[in-house]
């Protein structure tokens, strides 16, 4: 059998998904045997590659650089999972949401103009820094998303639990603590 | 008193007059999923967790305010009222901001348990994300607003156990809120015993023990059952 393509890739969160997923340990070295790893932040791949069969999306979606590599990443792959809560429901990054319509211009002024000690000035150069979205949106209300892995983070037995059913070819199903928000 | 005959999944079973269907599942050892029904103090309907389904009625009926009746067919679990829960549960997440990873009461509260119980692993409706605020005055408790399922659990607790009558709910719907007397800051009541029974009483991370930081916040049941026991069966065990 071919070896499956996973991958994964962190959107708006804090990184501790990727951190429980190197939790995994000594499975990672089994893991490392059965997949290739194809596109993550923690190996060196600058473009996203075709014919994935896995993604673990870490993060919520909060500007246009996470907006365009998300369509990118649902062409170019068979299963989403939905890793981790930012990326299942929002979780700390959304709470900008309630801001309001005008949360971009309140929380830009927070960060760069009232709490900077020294040139307070909102970074405008193009190009540079993504455009923050108007609201941070769980990934499910992007695209489709096949699975959810809730927790923050999602320990890592529970990731082991859900790879290890993928590999085995069975539909994943999680349950009761296993699928525990926060 | 008249004892009613009924059947609670298929299992026939006897109950006195005039208690309700979760009383009757309750003593036939039936679990049904309750979030807003707190023991001790009236029954309101409000979570519409407990919808059973009721032989002969179309509509789902909530079972902490439907009483027994003779010849009573009951299922408490099936597809559609799994559905219907897990909907309910969703809807709660949606209204107001319950960020888990961020809450007093994460580990410790019924909301979430519920939801990964019913097997909640996400959320298919919009956020509301609303804007609420937290009413930090009292010196030893802390309100959250955004953390609120408006199950009265306080409100019921406030004036029918403590019978300070403090907490109060205020609006309409979605905009309804949990207010202390005639809506003012917590820390000014000259009502509020401080007895803390609200705080007992909440399922959610929405009242809590100033000085808890997340997954700190355990609501403390025994003091409540402590009283209702000893009102209700008059046995003041320690």
């Amino acid at each position: 059998m071919e070896r499956l393509k996973i991958a994964t890739v962190w959107f708006g969160g804090c990184a501790g998904c990727h951190m429980s997923f190197l939790d995994l340990d000594e499975f990672l070295i089994d893991l490392a045997g059965l997949v290739d790893l194809v596109y993550s932040p923690i190996i060196d791949c600058k473009e996203y590659p075709e014919n994935v069969d896995l993604c673990l999306i870490e993060g919520a979606i909060c500007n246009e650089d996470n907006l365009e590599l998300l369509h990118k990443i649902r062409a170019r792959t068979k299963v989403l999972v939905s890793f981790g809560d930012c990326a299942v429901t929002g979780n700390v990054p959304a709470m900008r949401n309630q801001l309001g319509p005008d949360n971009v211009a309140n929380v830009l002024q927070c960060a760069y103009i009232e709490h900077a000690q020294e040139n307070p000035r909102r970074p405008s150069t193009a190009g540079i820094v993504p455009a923050l979205l108007p609201r941070v949106m769980p990934v499910h209300e992007v695209v489709a998303v096949e699975y959810f892995l809730p927790g923050c983070p999602p320990a890592a037995a529970n990731i082991k639990a859900f790879l290890t059913q993928v590999l085995a070819g069975t539909t994943p199903q999680l349950s009761g603590r296993q699928i525990k928000f926060g | 008193m008249a004892a009613k005959t009924l059947t609670i999944d298929g299992t026939q079973i006897s109950a006195e007059n005039h208690i309700t269907v979760l009383q009757a599942a309750t003593e036939a050892g039936v679990k049904i999923p309750t979030l807003c029904h707190l023991e001790g103090v009236y029954d309101v309907g409000a979570c519409r967790l407990c919808l059973v389904e009721v032989k002969g009625t179309a509509k789902l009926l909530p079972a902490c305010t439907t009483r027994v009746y003779e010849g009573m067919e009951v299922a408490t679990d099936s597809e559609r009222l799994r559905k219907y829960r897990r909907m309910t549960l969703e809807l709660l997440f949606a209204e107001r901001n319950h960020v888990c990873a961020v809450c007093v009461s994460n580990g410790h509260c019924e909301l979430q348990t519920l939801a990964y119980s019913l097997g909640m692993d996400h959320v298919r409706y919009d956020y509301c994300s609303p804007k609420w605020g937290v009413d930090a005055t009292h010196r030893l408790f802390g309100m959250d607003h955004n953390r609120c399922i408006l199950c009265t659990r306080c409100v019921r607790a406030c004036w029918h156990i403590e019978g300070a009558g403090t907490k109060n709910v205020a609006g309409r719907g979605g905009k309804s809120m949990i207010i202390t007397d005639l809506n003012e800051p917590w820390g000014n009541s000259e009502t509020c015993t401080a007895c803390g029974k609200c705080v007992s009483a909440c399922p959610t991370g929405a009242l809590s023990a100033k000085g808890s930081t997340v997954s700190e916040m355990q609501h403390d049941r025994s003091k409540l059952e402590f009283i209702v026991n000893a009102r209700e069966k008059k046995q003041w065990s320690v």
